[in-house]
């Protein structure tokens, strides 16, 4: 028999509504697998007894036929960007470190009054920035998956690293991410997931600490396309908090899984085979083309041509938004202070705070950030890239002319070893993100669907982008996709458990 | 364009960050990069385009003119790591 | 009467603008919902957002809108349908988000003007740059503790309308002429209560000077946050006459901010202030650009009440009251509804000159406000009333006031509970007349011997003996035709 952790949300749904287990039991098993993987670190903070009040509390609902929704009584992860009331909250920062938020954030508030059950915070990159989890301050999280032959530890994507690592190593059926320039997708496909970013607007960004605000967006990290379809129903909606939220209904989008994309046009997007493309990733993708085709899809050849323009635009655009952003974190309000001198200035206390309080990647983005917003740099660097963003944007808006999504391999390889990534140099991290930026700056809906493993027995993903507000026609493709693909393969490190 | 350790150090004070001497010249040697990197941007004709200004077409939210929020001075202080009285400490300004 | 500053190489003008920040009328702040109110408990009127704490995002509150496209439309100035709020971002203990949320290239009000009327020059157009809209921040104490500074965010969030003028001022009589006008305009569209002390109505002053007849403009100094009418004033003469030194000494003026001393009358560089200063302006990225349309605009100024230039010229042209003091009866919009109610079938000449003389007089006395007048509007209109159809003379009436002032009765009921009636009997005052006439041979035969000036000294007699009450008219007419025949 299937362990209860070991279930899909669906899966766990059906079997809590059958009466077959009780959120209790199912609640209990995911404590368990947390703890017998807490060496990958996917957690900052666990929250175990408020897991199984939360999940008493569902069973109870049950009991009487009040139950919330189809997430009632479903354990899930946090990532440790959104604020929790009376639960730390830290971005992965040590300026932060102790911060207990009197408040609760959107996201999270919508799947506490969906009834699912808090396991606790997942760990990510400091602030979010980062693509391989190196960065938090909390620790680096591993993958639960090895190369063949080769036991070093792997890197799980970045930055919701934590809640990729949490739901492929089976700790829970669902956990949330965010997605600045790629941070749920290219996670996803290190850890052989389902990562879906929804549209710019869609989910609220009231209560989750913000990087880039005309990026972040929400969205679930599940193990199939389904869950994923079912987790963002309950954290999407229009939320008056957040003057960026999208006036729009929420469709129901499981209901949009019909398994038929007969005459759904498919745009390939000529700029994405880049020079010296991994003939791995290549093949992928070329599978991935094969399997819509094959279920009736119409492929049609696009051209994005300002495609290799995105990341600089994406590196200046991010770092500007986020050192505004990240002003507000100065020792003076909340979270950690640097042990001052006596007789210490104000200025003293911000510098001393900031250089201690904050890590190297998110001082250097900062200083980048506030580099090319300083005068005499604005109009060269932010205008510009603000401008090549809309020229990206209008890339896809004539795409979207003559197709009804774009498919495209959603990381430029498979995941790298720990070692490798505290290796490689800043620019050389940000290349990593080259395929999910142009998404995440155009401010549309994105998924990444596990497809296969790479020769050494590496999870490889497909991202398939749509346009804006279309999350059902993206989740029926992925849909697809998935059956097709009929990825079954457990992590390295649950095998034989 | 280039950033020279000069340019490092008053970025540095700009965005409220220590950097001490030793960390100087990699900061300048590793933006230098990423600012060579941004020159790509130099080849593409943005002449008459818009800089993006939102993401999604929306119009913006009003709210209406009324009181929903404050009186929660208790945790509005809660996580301050210096306060008495009502108010926040933080060392003393001198104008 | 133009102000100039004589100095040793030649002759001086000075050339000013002013930056206003007032503060906007509104139950809520500009993008939270605490509290607006003055003098709370610290930290009381905050919300997270204006706490700074992480991931809270503003929402507009469009009552703030609305005051800034009235005030606009006020100014006689172009409303912009579209702007841009963003993000000027420095460091203080006072701005917890690490940046205040303003508008910079796109403000919601462009070019518009105030106009400055004089007693005895002619009036000046001030030119309006912009106006827009920007949250105040808090408010930090240093005189507490020896090594802390205290931080109270009560006012963090409040919104702010930055009125910018051109440099179009050229005395300090202007200045404060002209915060005393936007002062007025502000509160007769109820969008500013312009309370100076309270810090409602704050003041930046730009200063430069340049020799008398040349138009360049030389580098000003900003003279931050003056915060009365008399230290504006002050400001700016200590200033030029600085400028002006510094010139003739052969330096430099540098452009900085510098800070009014009014306890020294003078202004001081705050270098600490300018020191890297690079606001790294951008678009706040958690707002949208603000849209607004032509039916909005249009809707606000179709509801506009009067505004004071308008009711200055209706005063003029209904009342023909004379330029200055219809500007006095409209300065404050209290005086002009209580001018108005008291002018009712009344004489308006008669009615202004006791509004400004005695009542203001009164008022300034007592120390009240003329909401809050002991001496109703109507009662002050029926006085003149009284006086208009001789029921009692213009000196009765002042004892009249008095009374109203202590009791707050009405006129009438005065004047006939005292027996304070004019005496227009002929009878009764030609009676009074021939007593005072047989008293007095002696200096008949004097007035009738060509000292006419005696005349007056009879007609006091006489008021005497009628105990103020006889019509004077008639007591001079009948005077007269005793002794002169």
């Amino acid at each position: 028999m299937t362990k209860l952790n070991e279930l899909t949300i669906a899966e766990a749904r059906d079997g809590l509504a059958k009466g077959e287990f009780s959120s209790i039991e199912l609640t209990q098993a995911c404590i368990d697998a947390m703890d017998a993987h807490a060496d990958l670190n996917a957690f900052i903070v666990s929250t175990p007894e408020r897991a199984l009040a939360d999940a008493e509390a569902s069973d109870k609902r049950r009991a009487d036929g009040k139950t919330f929704g189809p997430m009632d009584g479903v354990p899930i992860g946090m990532k440790d960007l959104f604020c929790t009331e009376g639960v730390q909250t830290t971005a992965a920062s040590k300026i932060l470190e102790g911060f207990i938020p009197p408040y609760e954030s959107t996201i999270s508030g919508n799947l506490k009054n969906a009834g699912t059950v808090l396991l606790g915070k997942t760990n990510l990159d400091e602030f979010a920035m980062g693509s391989a989890n190196l960065t938090s301050y909390f620790g680096e999280v591993k993958s639960p998956w090895a190369a063949e032959g080769d036991q070093s530890a792997r890197v799980p994507g970045g930055s919701s690293g934590g809640s990729a690592a949490a739901v492929a190593a089976r700790m829970c059926p669902g956990a949330t991410g965010t997605d600045t320039g790629g941070s749920i997708r290219q996670p996803a496909a290190f850890t052989g997931i389902v990562g879906m970013k929804p549209t710019y607007g869609r989910c609220s960004r009231w209560g989750c600490i913000a990087f880039a605000s005309s990026l972040d967006q929400a969205g679930p990290m599940t193990r199939t396309v389904r869950d994923a379809a079912i987790m963002l129903g309950e954290m999407a909606g229009y939320d008056a908090k957040d003057s960026t939220s999208a006036k729009v209904e929420v469709p129901n989008f499981e209901a949009a899984l019909t398994g038929d994309i007969r005459g759904l046009k498919i745009g390939i997007p000529k700029e994405y085979r880049i020079e010296g493309l991994d003939p791995e990733i290549d093949a992928m993708w070329q599978q991935g083309i094969t399997w819509l085709k094959d279920a009736g899809a119409e492929i049609v050849d696009v051209s994005l041509q300002y495609t290799d323009k995105a990341l600089p635009t994406y590196y200046i655009v991010a770092p500007a938004e986020a050192s505004s952003n990240l002003a507000r974190y100065d020792g003076a309000r909340y979270g950690f202070r640097a042990e001052l001198e006596k007789g210490a200035s104000l200025d003293e206390m911000y510098a001393k705070t900031r250089a201690q309080g904050f890590g190297k990647e998110v001082q250097r983005r900062i200083l980048m950030g506030t580099y090319v917003l300083s005068a005499g740099y604005y109009d060269a660097y932010y205008k510009k890239a603000q401008q090549v963003r809309t020229l990206i944007s209008d890339d896809f808006k004539n795409a979207f002319q003559s197709v009804d999504l774009i498919l495209t391999p959603t990381a430029p390889s498979d995941a790298f070893t720990v070692s490798g990534g505290e290796e490689l140099d800043p620019l050389a991290m940000y290349l990593n993100d080259v395929f999910v930026v142009t998404a995440s700056l155009a401010g549309l809906p994105a998924i990444s669907v596990p497809t296969g493993l790479s020769g050494r027995g590496l999870p490889l993903g497909l991202q398939l982008i749509g346009r804006p507000f279309y999350e059902e026609t993206v989740f029926r493709a992925a849909g697809v996709l998935e059956t097709a693909a009929n990825f079954d393969v457990v992590p390295t490190m649950l095998r034989g458990e | 364009m280039s950033l020279d350790k000069e340019t490092v150090r008053k970025i540095g004070v700009l965005a409220r960050l220590e950097i001490s001497e030793d960390e100087v010249e990699g900061l300048s040697k590793e933006m230098n990069d990423i600012l060579n990197w941004f020159e790509k941007l130099e080849q593409v004709n943005t002449d008459g385009v818009a800089p993006m200004a939102s993401v999604v077409n929306q119009s913006l939210h009003w709210r209406k003119d009324e009181i929903t929020g404050g009186e929660i001075q208790d945790k509005v202080l809660a996580n301050a790591p210096d306060s008495e009285d009502g108010y926040f400490l933080v060392p003393k300004v001198v104008e | 009467m133009s102000y100039y500053i004589q100095g040793e190489t030649g002759t001086w003008e000075v050339v000013i603008g002013l930056e206003v920040h007032a503060q906007v009328t509104s139950n809520a702040k500009l993008f939270s919902g605490g509290a607006t109110q003055f003098g709370a408990e610290p930290n009381t009127h905050v919300d997270f957002l204006d706490a700074g704490m992480p991931g809270m995002l503003p929402v507009i509150n469009e009552e703030c809108i609305r005051q800034a496209v009235r005030t606009g439309l006020g100014l006689k100035a172009k409303i912009n349908l579209r702007s841009v709020f963003d993000r000027k971002n420095y460091f203080y203990a006072d701005l917890p988000l690490g940046y205040q949320i303003s508008q910079f290239k796109d403000p919601i009000v462009g070019e518009g003007e105030v106009v400055l009327d004089y007693k005895d020059k002619p009036s000046r157009v001030v030119g309006i740059e912009r106006l827009h809209l920007e949250i105040d921040a808090g408010k930090s104490q240093h005189d507490q503790h020896p090594t802390k500074s205290f931080i109270d965010l009560n006012r963090a969030g409040v919104a702010l309308m930055e009125i910018v003028s051109k440099p179009d001022m050229r005395s300090p009589e202007d200045a404060a002429a002209y915060l005393k006008k936007l002062r007025t305009i502000l509160r007769y569209l109820g969008t500013c209560d312009g309370n100076m002390e309270e810090g409602s109505m704050r003041a930046d002053v730009n200063v430069s000077v340049r020799p008398k007849g040349s138009d360049e403009l030389r580098t000003r100094c900003e003279i931050k946050n003056v915060n009365s009418m008399r230290f504006v004033q002050q400001a700016i003469e200590f200033e030029a006459m600085r400028h002006v030194e510094v010139y003739e000494s052969g330096g430099e003026i540098v452009q900085e901010t510098r800070l009014f001393d009014s306890s020294k009358g003078e202004t001081r560089s705050m270098r600490s202030k300018e020191e890297a200063h690079d606001y790294r302006y951008f678009p706040d990225p958690d707002l949208l650009p603000l849209e607004l349309s032509e039916e909005f605009v249009e809707d606000l100024k179709s509801r506009l009440p009067e505004l004071p230039d308008d009711k200055k010229d209706r005063f003029m042209t209904e009342y023909g009251l004379n330029a200055y003091d219809a500007g006095v009866l409209v300065a404050e919009k209290e005086t002009a509804t209580y001018f108005e109610e008291a002018v009712v079938e009344r004489d308006p000449k008669l009615v202004a000159n006791w509004v400004m003389g005695d009542l203001f007089g009164a008022l300034k006395r007592l120390g009240r406000e003329i909401s809050d007048s002991p001496v109703s509007a109507k009662h002050l209109g029926e006085l003149v009333g009284l006086i208009s159809n001789d029921t009692i003379s213009g000196k009765i009436a002042k004892d009249v006031f008095e009374i109203m002032l202590e009791t707050g009765d009405a006129p009438e009921k005065i004047v006939e509970e005292k027996g304070l009636k004019q005496v227009t009997d002929t009878g009764a005052i030609e009676a009074i007349v021939d007593e005072i006439i047989a008293a007095n041979p002696d200096k008949v035969e004097e007035i009738r011997g060509g000292k006419e000036k005696l005349l007056g000294w009879f007609v006091g007699q006489c008021m005497k003996a009628s105990q103020g009450k006889a019509n004077p008219g008639i007591l001079n007419k009948i005077l007269k035709d005793k002794i002169l025949g």
